[in-house]
C-alpha cells in the first residue's frame, strides 16, 4: 500500500496540470512501514530533460538524481520512488516505463488532460520485472482529483 | 579509500548500506572491487560483455565517468563516486 500525504498529491497533480501536454517528473519520498507500506510525505519536482518529445517522454538527469539521493540522506527521509505523468494517456506504464524502470521504487503515474487529472495509479517491479500495481490508500481513494 | 554512494534501490543488494569504503586506484577497480563485496550488485552494473550497463551512469564528483576517462577515470581517498541509475520511461 502506499499512501501519499494531501499535500504532496496536491503538488503533484499541480505539477501535472502545469506541464500539460509534456510529461512531468519528480522523486517521492518518506518513510515505510514494516509491513511494506509507505507513507509519502514530500516530493520533489525536477525538469524533464528529455531532449526531444516531451509529450511521450521523460527524463531525469544524472545530477538532479544525486541531488534527489543526496537530500533524502541530508533530511533523514527514505527515497521511495518516481512520479510522472501521462497526457492524454491512462495512468498504466509503458514498455518504455518497464524498460527503465528499477526494483523497490514506487512509480505513480498521474493521467492528465488539459483541465483536469483523471487517474492516478502506483506500481512497482515484481521478481521478474513486470509492473504490479500498489494499492492506495482508502484515504487516497476518497480525495477527490 | 574513495567513497560509493549505493542509490537506494540498490541498497538491499548491500545490506541497506547507503555509503560504501572502497580502496582502488580507478573507477574500473571500485567497480571490481564492490561487486566482489557485493555479489548481487554485478547483474545490475555489469552488462554480459562486462561493461557499465547503459541504464546505469557512474560520475565521480559532478562529473560522469563517460565524460572523463571512463572505467580509466583516477580516484583518490577523497573521490565521491555516485552510482546513478538511468531514470525515464513514457506513456506509450
Amino acid at each position: 500500500m502506499i499512501v501519499v500525504e494531501s499535500g504532496p498529491l496536491a503538488e503533484m497533480k499541480a505539477h501535472a496540470l502545469t506541464t500539460f501536454p509534456d510529461e512531468c517528473c519528480g522523486f517521492l519520498y518518506g518513510a515505510e512501514q514494516s509491513d511494506g507500506s509507505r507513507m509519502i510525505s514530500k516530493v520533489l519536482e525536477v525538469t524533464n530533460s528529455k531532449a526531444g518529445d516531451k509529450k511521450r517522454r521523460f527524463e531525469i538527469s544524472g545530477k538532479d538524481y544525486m541531488l534527489a539521493e543526496k537530500f533524502a540522506l541530508e533530511n533523514d527521509l527514505l527515497l521511495l520512488g518516481i512520479y510522472h505523468s501521462h497526457p492524454k494517456h491512462p495512468a498504466i506504464p509503458s514498455e518504455h516505463d518497464r524498460i527503465a524502470a528499477l526494483p523497490y521504487f514506487s512509480y505513480v503515474i498521474l493521467s492528465v488532460n488539459p483541465e483536469n487529472i483523471d487517474h492516478i495509479r502506483s506500481w512497482q517491479l515484481n521478481e521478474v520485472s513486470q509492473f504490479e500495481e500498489e494499492v492506495f490508500s482508502p484515504e487516497h481513494l476518497n480525495q477527490s482529483i | 579509500m574513495a567513497t560509493v554512494i549505493i542509490p537506494t534501490p540498490l541498497r538491499k543488494f548491500t545490506n541497506q548500506t547507503a555509503k560504501v569504503q572502497i580502496e582502488a586506484g580507478t573507477i574500473g577497480e571500485v567497480i571490481d572491487r564492490i561487486t566482489l563485496d557485493f555479489p548481487e550488485l554485478k547483474k545490475h552494473l555489469i552488462d554480459q560483455q562486462g561493461g557499465i550497463r547503459s541504464f546505469v551512469n557512474i560520475f565521480a564528483g559532478d562529473e560522469d565517468i563517460r565524460d572523463l576517462q571512463k572505467e580509466k577515470t583516477p580516484v583518490t581517498h577523497s573521490t565521491v563516486i555516485s552510482i546513478v541509475p538511468a531514470i525515464a520511461g513514457g506513456s506509450f
